[in-house]
């Protein structure tokens, strides 16, 4: 029976070395949650991992008393059936009651993280994220500035039906997008969000959000990024919303606030002159890394 | 009115059974009816499964190679409806009709002719929603779930989709109330509520939470209906109306359905176990109020399928500590079925092979399940891959092993013949393997954050799923081996007499194999009862 259960391994563990062409930034080593970049999200991903443990340890004890019982009451070696072992009401209290002592324990930590991810006061910057088929729409309620957010062109190419194109080759594949959300580092935003057409969900794993943007209501949502830790971090629409559901990422690009607030100016600017009657076709807007350099020139 | 018990009684070997198509389509006969759903269901697994197939194939590598994303949502829609609704739930019914009579002492069925009427409904209901696949704009694709709005953006196919629905609830309820029907009034004199065997346990509770919810989803795709052709407002916020609130009462159904896919597994185990480590189960009446236990609890935790729709804090904790809560009765399950091997004397026929698989592999899900309950880290979880694997977890492992369980271990009481046990122990190595293969790298991708219900990935998701694509192939292909083994077993299996395992008890093992047409026609005697009873 040993030799049964490992060929079929052995042939799934050379077929899928044989198909795998070797990558730099391979995806074996993606196993578990990011910690992300927000106190929230590490909190979940302490909870994350703390369940994860007891689990494990549950799974010792009784995947052990399972195993033990394959391996030592085996007829093959002359186990005789105990028939009187049928009912122990000592042993039947202790297995139900345990368990919910353990769940105590697993509850407790997850209504506090719960109670502080609700809590949407004191709130800095208020952005309001709409969801539509297919892509997000980013409007900054208090500095008139707003505008869409869709998958960026190379990728675009890429996912047509046998485009021909390498997804490897393309950066970022399906996770890049034209115009990123723009927020500072250290602040606590506010999201709300809301649906245009069918349901969404706006996701970002780094900031532990995840909130179903949803027509004709509003959800809020918030995140603090780490005063360390400036970049880009992506997500993707995690509620199925028609044909190209999967292609609809997230990018927000978080900055230091100096270049938050220059960039929020120069955008709240260039808007309102695209706005003018007199203005030319709005140009499409420069892409992130550009816009900051143009905000420095421009002030 | 006259009975026919005995006048059948003593013709026993002259059934009077139409025969040539009459037999099948005019069937009343409980194992004509059983057998029928299982052929049905076992064709429905083979064309769900051939979807799942073109999902995974997609999903080998990144880009889109084969399938406009449009198809490939169908397939998910349809994979989804196919498996639940098509392939475990009928092969429930099936067990349920075959062994029910045979485990409590009955002649047949309460209700023959509604028995045959639940039946013929499905192919109906199926060839409409299959035949979806075929009209403009192709089948439906906003997951079986049918969330509006996305649902209501469903082309021709719409108004098949909640007709074939609707037909797939009429059949579930009529065949659920023959079943609460005959375990309630056909038993034998004797076979008390607590000598029934679990198998029977678990469908009495299952049938009543059909009863319960199936209505419910009827309720809700109508109302999707109206919303679409008539001008109602159910679920748009613009008329006055709420999306949410079809999720509420989608789930309302969907977690008892939850339940009713699982617990007759529970049921098989609690049959299986017993027989193959030659000791009654341990625990017997613990198992059955665990049983009631999961099934009131799969009534107010229905909120934990929609965390991120933005409820009000109480109603999460409320939810979280409810879904929590069914971990005690589960555990119990797991803990009573460890503790029926503990001491026993263990050999490892196919049907234990499954149900041993189903101990651990439904414990992951288990676990996963749990996971899922917290709502903070739901938050990352939802929707994601994450859960794509735990409910394959509970499902393949879980729902398709008990029914294969089932159909193992009564396969030589329903054919009279022995099947190829070798062969069928190559089916049951390569399946359990595979599924592993298959699914348990979905947690990996889930957790990195690759969503579910997507056609196409970013590139660092590309070698789990891959190894879950070969693991899926791997799967598919075993499964071939099943129906195979089924037909080499009628053909020319070895003959079995009355008690095809040694250490197996039960009514049904004091018939001979196969069992007479008419099951019991005339009732088991008490001590027969008790004997078969024992635990």
């Amino acid at each position: 029976m040993i030799r049964t259960k490992l060929a079929p391994l052995a042939l799934l563990v050379a077929a899928a070395c044989g198909c795998g062409p070797a990558r730099a930034d391979s995806g074996w080593g993606l196993l578990n949650m990011p910690e992300g970049v927000t106190e929230i999200s590490r909190k979940i991903y302490a909870l994350h991992m703390k369940i994860f443990w007891v689990c494990v340890a549950i799974a010792v004890v009784v995947f052990g008393a399972m195993i033990w019982s394959i391996v030592a009451y085996r007829k093959s070696k002359g186990a005789i059936p105990d028939g009187t072992l049928v009912h122990n009401t000592k042993v039947e209290f202790i297995w139900t009651v345990v368990p919910v002592f353990i769940l105590i324990g697993m509850a407790v930590p997850a209504a506090k993280t719960l109670v502080e991810i609700e809590d949407t006061t004191k709130t800095e910057l208020t952005i309001k994220v709409t969801g539509y088929q297919w892509g997000w729409h980013y409007d900054y309620l208090d500095d008139g500035v707003a505008y869409y957010s869709r998958l960026d062109r190379k990728s675009d190419a890429a996912r047509e039906l046998l485009s021909g194109i390498d997804p490897n080759t393309v950066d970022h594949y399906l996770l890049n997008v034209d115009h990123p959300l723009v927020v500072p580092v250290g602040t606590k935003v506010r999201l709300l969000i809301t649906g245009a057409d069918v349901i969404h969900s706006w996701w970002v794993p780094a900031f532990g959000v995840k909130k179903d943007a949803i027509p004709g209501f509003v959800n809020e949502a918030w995140f603090r990024v780490d005063t360390d830790k400036p970049g880009l971090y992506r997500g993707q629409c995690a509620e199925l919303c028609g044909r190209d559901h999967g292609f609809m990422p997230i990018v927000v690009d978080v900055r230091s606030k100096a270049d938050f607030a220059s960039w929020l100016k120069d955008k709240a600017a260039e808007q309102k002159q695209a706005a003018a009657p007199s203005a030319a076709p709005a140009p499409p807007a420069p892409a992130a890394p550009a816009a900051t350099s143009a905000g420095a020139s421009a002030s | 009115m006259p009975t026919p018990l005995s006048h059948a009684a003593s013709h026993e070997e002259h059934d009077h059974k139409p025969s040539g198509w009459r037999r099948w389509v005019y069937a009343t006969n409980h194992k004509d009816i059983g057998t029928m759903y299982l052929i049905f269901a076992g064709t429905m697994f083979f064309i769900g499964g051939l979807m799942a197939m073109l999902i995974r194939l997609e999903l080998f590598k990144p880009g889109l190679q084969f399938f406009d994303p449009q198809f490939f949502n169908s397939m998910t829609t349809m994979h989804a409806l196919i498996m639940i609704f098509g392939a475990v739930m009928p092969a429930w019914t099936g067990l349920a009709n075959w062994m029910i009579p045979l485990q409590t002492g009955a002649p047949d069925m309460a209700l023959p002719r509604l028995n045959n009427f639940s039946f013929w409904i499905l192919p109906f209901a199926f060839t409409l929603l299959l035949s979806s696949l075929f009209v403009p704009g192709g089948a439906p694709a906003g997951g079986w779930t049918m969330y509006p709005p996305l649902a209501l953006q469903t082309g021709a196919s719409f108004p098949m989709l909640i007709f074939s629905i609707h037909l797939m609830g009429a059949s579930s309820i009529l065949g659920a109330i023959n079943i609460v029907v005959t375990i309630i009034n056909m038993r034998a004199p004797g076979m008390t509520l607590l000598r029934m065997p679990l198998f029977v346990w678990t469908w009495l509770i299952t049938a009543y939470l059909l009863i319960a919810v199936m209505p419910v989803l009827a309720g809700a795709v109508t109302m999707l209906l109206t919303d679409h052709f008539f001008g109602t407002t159910f679920f748009t916020a613009a008329g006055g109306g709420d999306p949410v609130m079809f999720q509420h009462i989608f789930w309302f159904f969907g977690h008892p359905e939850v339940y009713i896919l699982i617990l007759p597994a529970f049921g098989i185990i609690s049959e299986v176990i017993p027989t193959f480590a030659r000791k009654p189960l341990f625990g017997y009446e613990a198992m059955v109020y665990a049983v009631a236990s999961i099934a009131f609890l799969s009534f107010i935790v229905w909120a934990h399928h929609m965390f991120t729709v933005g409820m009000p804090l109480a109603a999460q904790l409320f939810f979280m500590l409810s879904t929590m809560l069914i971990a005690v009765p589960t555990g119990v399950k797991v803990f009573n079925w460890t503790a029926t091997m503990w001491k026993g004397s263990l050999t490892f026929e196919p049907p234990m092979l499954f149900a041993l698989a189903f101990l651990f592999l439904f414990t992951i899900g288990g676990f996963s399940g749990l996971m899922l309950a917290i709502v903070p880290a739901d938050y990352q979880y939802q929707d994601t891959y994450f859960v794509v694997a735990h409910f394959h977890y509970v499902l393949v492992p879980g729902s398709v092993f008990g029914i294969m369980a089932g159909v193992y271990y009564w396969l030589p009481k329903w054919t009279g013949h022995m099947y190829d046990l070798k062969l069928a122990t190559w089916h049951f190595w390569l399946s359990a393997i595979f599924v592993n293969v298959l699914f348990f790298p979905q947690h990996f991708l889930g957790l990195a954050g690759m969503p579910r219900r997507i056609p196409d990935y970013a590139v660092q998701f590309t070698d789990w799923n891959m190894v879950s694509t070969i693991g899926a192939f791997g799967f598919g292909l075993a499964q071939l081996l099943f129906p195979y083994i089924i037909w080499k077993c009628v053909r020319s299996g070895a003959r079995v007499g009355n008690k095809a395992w040694e250490g197996a008890h039960g009514l049904e093992w004091e018939l001979r194999s196969p069992p007479p047409y008419h099951s019991w026609t005339t009732p088991p005697s008490d001590a027969v009862i008790a004997r078969g009873a024992e635990h």
